[in-house]
């Protein structure tokens, strides 16, 4: 019995360490628990709200852009797109060749399909097709019982209901490159999200992207979503107002469209609001939208006519006798008297070098107001040696040639006034009389745009004002737009009497028997415009050339064309609009050119008749509003 | 020899009342806890596992109350037949066994049960080293000679069962065979030689262990290495369990759990489950029974008369201790990831079943407590 007994005491002793033991470890258990659920737990709250929560981003509504009446040129249109999800259908391959059927286009890309399939999660919805026309839409639904797994989804794309008119100024979206991933907006990486690539659409594109709404939504292990926990809506994108009336927008890319390659710029010579700028050939930006096909792409950049160029603002051209009206303001400020008189051959000799006039008999006995209405080469070349090009020069830049200005839509140029210094900078040597002679009549080293034409044009004729021309009445700000406050040009320091007297021998350029325009007067009983022609050429004309006589326009290839040049104004009294008007190697500016502008003009002041009180109705910034889109 | 109060020729229907009805009733109050897990785990359904789990339970009570009002005299006598068979079923699984997950565990029965003959080893093994060290007297333990059979005995099975492969198991058994030497008597420093011993050969043994015991370890080691693979499990775990904070998120709101974050919600991970819906209030709370289950053991083992019912007693508590032990370290990052269930609590036939027959033989210590027991079997 004794050994027994000390084998019950060791045996009790132990089983009681044992327990101990047990409850020590236990107690670490408690003490782990302890750690984890209270020392760590906010720690580990976050990572399982991590875990189970995904922020899932909503595109907002793209801002419209509208024109300065409140006519939209960039909207938002719905696109009905078709996914599929796998875990759906019942056979994949079989519902593809089901839905091929139905979809007019054979445009599934079935491999691509099935390939997406395989790499998603099963529940995930597969775009199929995009851009459905209405009647796949509904042949879809009427079908829809026999696709499991089939569904239609609705997103918005940006839609240009003008097409190529306002291609240039307006811009086009599309999607993100790899260079565009530069800002912290996380809207950029949302697979087919559009930004802005050029004109306003580009300018603009922060304010009018708007901000990222979100959707929080509970997923599980896999990535299945159970439910949405919470939901912020985004910042529609803001609508921004142009100055461009899209009716005379229209007008014009009809009425340039009857030429192979030109561009117009209609404007209000006070203001500076841009009207109308127009280059053509246009292009479609709504297929950059939807992507344009590598060959497309590069037919656009192929195409001799540059329809991918602004040339409104971009296209540098010698201005022709369009520039005379900088040269006889210069005249003027430089103390030629307005009857000073040249005789006009037909030709000039400057040392050994003989220029011509356009008119090869010559005009005879020619003043300032004569000179500018016949266009006479002659008294510009005289008058140019007597004043030199160095105040030629500062009279153009006065004028706003030879500079760029604050316009909301990239890629302008700044044209090149020439003087002596820039040709000893940028050539080397010293300048010849004969460079004088050549820039008085807009040839030469002389380059400037169409927009810069116009700003011309509306300085001389809107009582001296210093205007530039803009196309939004906003200011960019940070990331939103606000009003610019109502412009106050300063005077750009042209005489009023000199003024006085080029306006009236532009006056006379139309209005007059002998003028050069006098076909393109306004028809009109009451108003009349002014303005001035232009011919430049596009290459020297040779000695050989000009004994043979020199080749009509006509009969020449169209490269070798002159340009056909044309600023104008309207009414001629109480000057308003400015047009300037280049039609690439379109011939004569008196008869391509001026046409074209007397339109532009001609509705312009229609246009203003019709609308009561002008611009008073246009809200400077509207506020943004998410607009239903139209179908 | 005065016998008083000796059950030895009590009737059935007296065991029935000497079984300990509050022991039953903590058994099933815990069981209850894992029925409600189950229904939560399943998103608030009874099916497909607490329907399952109720039945099992309910047929292992009533085996519960079998064993504990059999004479602990039979359980004695064929302590060696019951381990020899259930080694047989080992032998049977090696060749004849299925593979589930690449490791050799199973029986299969018809098309709904599978069994899992290592599982039963943990209880028969204490039942046979408990039978061993029955007739041995305090001097003979000391001699190291004595120890060769109860060795073999702890051998055999831990290498059957380490071929299957499952270390887990094999060290489960290990440490029991340990616990049972421990409370037999064994002299402390032999402990200290054999763990040393056993220290210095690991390096040795490593070769030995297959490439997923290594990534185990290894992950166990450092569980950011791969989130993805094994250290995944553990990262998910401790992110559902530290989040449940204090109070817990609620009955069936484990948002871990529910997502499917949490692997075999279940199974393995049900505490994890358990703490994320109760929170640091509910983990306790089921340690504290657990506890509570151990000290009843050890009153039962202590107040045994008989070193067979001492044994097997304590023995129970150890394999008990273990489970529960082994299982919430786990999922807490704290050892390695072991395929070892949560007693009384995680969903498994085998597990539930083994439990509930290791509380029959406890029941059964304590219902023939007073049992005098010769050395060979015989009533006293």
């Amino acid at each position: 019995m004794k050994p027994d007994k000390t084998r019950e005491k060791v045996f009790s002793r132990r089983a009681a360490i044992l327990l101990g033991g047990q409850m020590t470890l236990f107690a670490g258990l408690g003490a782990r628990m302890y750690y984890l659920q209270v020392l760590q737990a906010e720690h580990y709250r976050t990572l399982a709200e991590d875990n189970r929560i995904n922020l899932r981003l909503l595109a907002p509504p793209r801002g419209y852009i509208l024109d300065r009446f409140g006519e939209p040129i960039a909207i938002n249109v719905q696109n009905y797109r078709v996914v599929v999800i796998r875990e759906q259908a019942k056979e994949l391959p079989a519902t593809l060749a089901r839905l091929e059927e139905i979809l007019e286009t054979g445009s599934i890309d079935t491999l691509r399909v099935l390939r997406d399939a395989e790499r998603r999660r099963a529940f995930v919805p597969i775009t199929v097709a995009e851009n459905l026309s209405w009647g796949e839409v509904s042949r879809l639904e009427v079908n829809a019982p026999n696709l499991p797994g089939v569904q239609i989804e609705v997103g918005l794309s940006r839609f240009y209901p003008l097409g190529p008119s306002v291609a240039h100024v307006i811009g086009y979206v599309a999607a993100v490159s790899e260079k565009d991933l530069t800002g912290r907006d996380p809207l950029l990486e949302l697979p087919g999200f559009r930004i802005g690539k050029s004109g306003i659409e580009k300018r603009y594109d922060t304010a009018l992207r708007g901000k990222a709404g979100n959707s929080q939504v509970e997923v599980n292990a896999v990535g299945r979503v159970i439910r949405e926990l919470r939901r912020k809506e985004g910042e529609p994108g803001r609508e921004v107002s142009l100055t461009l009336d899209i009716g005379l927008q229209i007008v014009t890319a009809e009425r340039l469209a009857q030429e192979k390659s030109a561009a117009a710029v209609v404007m209000d010579a006070h203001r500076g609001d841009v009207l109308a700028m127009v280059s053509s050939p246009g292009f479609n930006p709504n297929a950059f939208n939807e992507g344009l096909s590598g060959d497309e792409w590069r037919g656009l950049l192929r195409d001799p006519h540059a329809p991918l160029i602004n040339k409104a603002i971009a296209g540098l051209y010698a201005p022709g006798s369009t520039f005379k009206i900088a040269v006889a303001l210069a005249a003027l400020e430089a103390g030629i008297p307005v009857g000073h008189n040249t005789y006009c051959r037909g030709y000039m000799t400057l040392g050994n070098r003989r220029f011509h006039c356009w008119k090869k008999h010559g005009h005879g006995r020619m003043a300032l107001v004569d000179a500018v209405r016949e266009s006479c080469d002659i008294w510009f070349y005289d008058v140019s040696l007597k004043i030199g090009i160095d105040k030629i020069a500062a009279m153009a830049r006065r004028l706003g040639l030879g500079s760029t200005y604050d316009i909301d839509i990239s890629g302008a140029k700044s044209g090149l006034i020439p003087t002596r210094d820039w040709k000893r900078a940028a050539i080397g040597s010293s300048w010849q009389k004969g460079e004088t002679v050549i820039a008085a009549i807009g040839q030469g080293y002389v380059l400037a745009t169409p927009l810069q034409l116009a700003v011309m044009t509306a300085r001389l004729v809107n009582g001296g004002f210093a205007v530039t021309p803009r196309l939004t009445r906003h200011r960019i700000e940070a990331d939103a737009i606000a009003p610019k406050p109502e412009p106050e040009f300063p005077l750009a320091g042209i005489l009023e009497s000199s003024r006085k007297i080029v306006i009236q021998a532009m006056d006379q350029v139309v209005n007059h028997a002998r003028g050069t325009a006098r076909r393109s007067r306004l028809k009109g009983p009451d108003v009349a415009m002014g303005g001035k022609t232009g011919t430049s050429q596009v290459r020297r004309i040779s000695m050989a050339e000009r004994e043979g006589g020199v080749r009509k326009n006509a009969e020449k290839p169209w490269r070798e064309r002159d340009h056909a040049l044309f600023v104008g104004f309207a009414p001629v009294d109480a000057p308003q609009y400015v047009a300037a008007v280049v039609v690439e190697h379109g011939g004569g500016g008196s008869k391509v050119a001026a046409p074209i502008a007397r339109d532009l003009l001609e509705h312009a002041l229609q246009r203003n008749s019709a609308r009561d009180g002008d611009t008073k109705d246009v809200a400077a910034i509207t506020a943004p509003t998410a607009r239903a889109p139209k179908p | 020899m005065i016998r008083t109060r000796d059950s030895s020729d009590m009737g059935f229907a007296r065991k029935f009342w000497q079984v300990n009805w509050a022991l039953v009733l903590l058994i099933t109050a815990i069981a209850s806890i894992g029925f409600a897990m189950l229904y939560s785990a399943a998103n608030g359904n009874i099916s497909p596992w607490a329907s399952k789990q109720m039945v099992v339970f309910s047929a292992g009570l009533v085996m519960l109350l079998v064993i504990a009002v059999i004479d602990i005299r039979f359980w004695l006598r064929y302590a060696y037949v019951f381990y020899a068979l259930t080694l047989g079923l080992l032998v049977y699984v090696e060749f004849f066994g299925t593979e589930i997950n690449h490791a050799q565990r199973w029986i299969k029965i018809g098309q709904q049960f599978q069994l899992q003959p290592s599982e039963f080893m943990k209880i028969t093994l204490i039942m046979v080293l408990a039978r061993y060290f029955h007739r041995m007297n305090i001097e003979d333990i000391a001699r190291p000679h004595f120890l060769i059979v109860p060795l073999l005995l702890i051998a055999a099975p831990v290498l059957l069962i380490q071929r299957q492969p499952d270390l887990g198991t094999a060290l489960f058994l290990v440490i029991t065979g340990g616990a049972m030497f421990f409370l037999a008597g064994v002299r402390i420093w032999k402990f200290v030689v054999v763990l040393t011993a056993g220290a210095a050969a690991l390096p040795i043994a490593w070769p030995f262990l297959l490439d997923y015991q290594k990534d185990r370890i290894l992950t166990f080691l450092s569980s950011d290495v791969d989130p993805l693979k094994e250290g995944y499990h553990i990262m998910q775990s401790k992110i559902a369990l530290g989040s449940g904070g204090l109070f817990g998120r609620g009955f069936m709101e484990g948002t871990q759990s529910h997502l499917k974050f949490l692997p075999e919600r279940q199974t393995d991970f049900i505490f994890t489950m358990l703490a994320e819906e109760f929170g640091l209030v509910g983990g306790l709370g089921l340690l504290g029974l657990y506890a509570l289950l151990l000290l009843y053991g050890l009153s039962i083992a202590l107040r045994s008369q008989n070193q067979f019912g001492r044994l097997l007693a304590m023995g129970v508590v150890v394999v008990f201790f273990l489970y529960a032990f082994i299982n919430i370290a786990m999922v807490m990052g704290l050892i390695p990831v072991v395929g070892l269930p949560l007693p009384l609590i995680s969903f498994g036939g085998t597990a539930m079943i083994t439990v509930l027959a290791g509380f029959g033989f406890l029941i059964c210590v304590s219902v023939h407590r007073h049992v005098r027991v010769s050395r060979h079997g015989e009533g006293g």
